[in-house]
């Protein structure tokens, strides 16, 4: 008797494994086709030496591609400008985002208002935003020129996008104004759950407002910050649309990174070896990084 | 109802839907409907020559006087016309059945095995009517692959206005004179910076370069095919254009700036002198909704550096000519030689003339030139324009590796104006990627 419920319990297990394969059977077709298909074919071109055109012979190289790529100096400085870019722009979103909600949370006078219109730089297309700061910054007829100048803050009209150094500063800029809202909007929902029992009691026992923030709300967000941080980082990494609209890389390659340098190997150049090379180089970077966020994620889930 | 009878109902519901939909559609029971027409997809640029409602107008009057084809046109910038098609020819059959194209990518894409050889459609009339070095834009080798549509070059624009306030009755004949009249209208606080160029990290600033390279004597590969334009002369060029944004005479922005910005400024009255193309006298000298200095733009020859004037050279510019090919892949490669050869005919150019003028010398000759000038009120300037600039322009490299080496050349040009490396390190390091490349 006991070996049959045993049987008949296990079976139901089954049946659900089974139902539940099926269920998930859709999307992980999917995924395998839109996702692991183009990297698998990604990781196959890496290998050959290719050329676009018809009548292109593809030549075996190896790891000739990526050894290539690893030595040279191109591709390291423009390793170090996506960092750049990354570390700098995932930052400051994260200060400023942390800053936003923290306001709406404390629901000044019109806060509704703010929090709706936080929207809007976010749902701006990247490339509309890019033309809009290309205009912003723009030496001779740019409404940051003719601010500064009505302001007194500046004698002449600043060129100011033809330093390579400040040119990626600028572009940062330009993309933290246009991904604050992301980020403050999901710090924003989580601070919305968070329970105010805490809060009170160490207002209670004495802890003023920083302390309050440092020692309860910031640990306590520290979920939604890293759901924030994956999302941004490998977006931040993998940053294009903005820049190609912006600055197109220039000057002097002060902007190009890493998926510039991708697709103008690729689109440009016609180099589709070394093209996906680089792409698969971002592809590893993104899926490890996400890999580490997410193992951080579920460690602090499991110790709680 | 029972569970079993719900379950038949069910099964014979979506059995019923399902023949329902692998029916074969209804047999017609009126006359048979006209056929579909054949959909034929052009990829123009949005910047110089016609602009998208002229080419817009010009593909309704294709379409109406052809019911059996549609012409869809879709318009990208010049800088991403390039990659554009490159994508485009990722599919198969390719998203555009024809494209315009820069005379520097014919190399390219030949090879790609991109273009249809179109030579045995051009005839012996096209030939004899349409200027004769127009056939080497759209040419490799022996074969034709597509109409020579847009013939353009570099031109001087200067503000008579500003230039006459300055004390100048006369445009410049050199470069170096230009300055020393740019340094008067600096300090004549006239303007704050009287030249703009278009010196930004893209093709822009190689046509402007090889004005002014060849303007000097210079020029950008040898009589080996190796490239020269790291000699002594482009180094001094190179010298002279940083030295020009140092001294405040050539506005700092042209590092980032491309034709359309050069557009703006002078639209402003911000600057005095500008090169660009052809379109830029409509746009500025014509555009009373744009443009705040309408009828005081004038075109002059191209200067040149007095060095190059004192050996006997009068002007240069840059050929800045395109092409109208079709894919070699298109399925309705008909149909699209007929739609770009009345895009290239030599009555659509003539009416639609104000942007870009036509690639057959019969237009410029006898009763045709003056109803040329005639047909739009900017063509009284830009026909004589055209006459005179023209026969100075100069072609670059057609080298099969030709956007890598433009990007190269490039970066140097943006590495000495940006002050991170010297003109002369800038250009030998280009000058040795294009041998680099040359050897592959």
């Amino acid at each position: 008797m006991t070996t049959l419920s045993r049987r008949f319990q296990l079976s139901l297990r089954q049946r659900d494994a089974r139902i539940g394969l099926l269920f998930v059977a859709p999307a992980v077709l999917i995924i395998l086709l839109v996702t692991l298909q183009p990297i698998l074919s990604t990781l196959y071109l890496s290998f050959f030496e290719s050329q676009l055109g018809r009548f292109n012979v593809n030549v075996f190289r190896g790891l000739g591609n990526y050894i290539d790529l690893l030595s040279s100096p191109v591709f390291w400085a423009t390793i170090r400008r996506t960092l750049h870019f990354t570390l700098l722009s995932v930052g400051l979103e994260l200060v400023l985002g942390i800053a936003v909600a923290q306001l709406i949370a404390s629901h000044p006078p019109g806060w509704q208002f703010l929090r709706t219109s936080l929207i809007i730089p976010w749902a701006v297309p990247t490339i509309v935003t890019g033309m809009m700061w290309r205009w912003i910054y723009n030496a001779d007829y740019g409404s940051l020129n003719g601010l500064l100048f009505q302001l007194g803050l500046i004698k002449e009209y600043v060129p100011w996008l033809i330093h390579p150094a400040r040119a990626m500063n600028l572009v940062i800029l330009a993309d933290v104004w246009h991904t604050v809202p992301f980020v403050a909007l999901i710090l924003q929902a989580a601070l919305a759950t968070l329970p105010q029992e805490m809060e009170e009691a160490a207002a209670v026992d004495g802890a003023n407002a920083w302390q309050r923030f440092w020692l309860i709300r910031l640990p306590l967000l520290r979920s939604a910050i890293l759901v924030a941080l994956v999302i941004r980082t490998v977006e931040a990494f993998r940053v294009f649309d903005i820049i190609y609209v912006l600055t197109a890389g220039g000057p002097a390659f002060g902007t190009i990174t890493i998926s510039y340098l991708t697709y103008v190997e690729t689109f440009n150049y016609g180099h589709i070896g070394n093209g996906s090379a680089l792409s698969f180089l971002i592809s590893l970077f993104s899926f490890g990084l996400a890999l580490a966020y997410i193992r951080l994620l579920y460690r602090q889930e499991e110790s709680r | 109802m029972s569970k079993k009878s719900s379950r038949v109902l069910a099964f014979l519901v979506v059995a019923g839907l399902l023949l329902a939909a692998c029916a074969p559609a209804a047999a017609p029971t009126s006359a048979p409907a006209a056929p579909e027409p054949v959909t034929v997809r052009v990829l123009l640029m949005q910047q110089a020559g016609p602009t998208p409602d002229e080419n817009n107008a010009i593909a309704a009057e294709f379409n109406k006087l052809n019911p059996g084809i549609a012409v869809v046109i879709d318009y990208v910038a010049y800088d991403a016309l390039h990659d554009k098609i490159v994508t485009s020819m990722s599919a198969n059959p390719p998203s555009y059945d024809a494209f315009l194209m820069d005379d520097g990518w014919y190399g390219e894409f030949q090879k790609a095995g991109y273009l249809l050889d179109v030579t045995s459609n051009i005839t012996q009339d096209m030939k004899d009517k349409v200027f004769k070095s127009a056939w080497g834009v759209t040419s490799v080798g022996d074969k034709i692959y597509g109409l020579p549509y847009f013939l353009d070059t570099k031109y001087f624009f200067y503000n008579e206005e500003l230039l006459k306030q300055a004390g100048f009755n006369e445009p410049p004949k050199t470069w170096e004179e230009m300055l020393d009249m740019a340094k008067v209208i600096k300090d004549k606080g006239i303007a704050e910076y009287p030249v703009v160029w278009s010196w930004a990290q893209r093709e822009a600033a190689i046509c402007d370069w090889v004005v002014l390279l060849t303007g000097n004597g210079g020029s950008m590969m040898d009589a080996n095919g190796k490239p020269a334009f790291n000699s002594d002369k482009g180094v001094e060029t190179l010298t002279w254009m940083v030295k020009s944004i140092d001294d405040g005479l050539s506005n700092p922005s042209s590092v980032t700036n491309v034709e359309d910005n050069v557009v703006s400024v002078m639209q402003q009255g911000n600057a005095v002198f500008a090169l660009n193309w052809l379109y830029m006298m409509n746009a500025v000298g014509f555009n009373e909704k744009d443009s705040k200095v309408v009828g005081k733009i004038k075109i002059s020859m191209m200067p040149v550096f007095e060095s190059a004037a004192a050996a006997g050279l009068k002007s240069t510019s840059i050929n800045g000519s395109m092409g109208m090919s079709i894919a070699a892949q298109s399925p309705h490669p008909d149909e699209t030689w007929k739609f770009i050869t009345y895009l290239g005919s030599e009555d659509v150019m003539n009416r639609y003339s104000a942007n870009l003028l036509p690639f057959w010398e019969s237009s410029f000759t006898g009763e045709s030139l003056t109803k040329l000038e005639g047909l739009a009120p900017v063509n009284a300037v830009t026909v004589p324009a055209f006459q005179m600039q023209f026969p100075y322009a100069v072609t670059r490299p057609h080298l099969p590796y030709y956007q890598e080496a433009s990007l190269a050349l490039q970066l140097a040009m943006q590495e000495a104006l940006t002050k991170v490396k010297s003109p002369k390190q800038a250009l030998d390091e280009a000058a040795a990627k294009w041998v680099e490349l040359g050897s592959k």
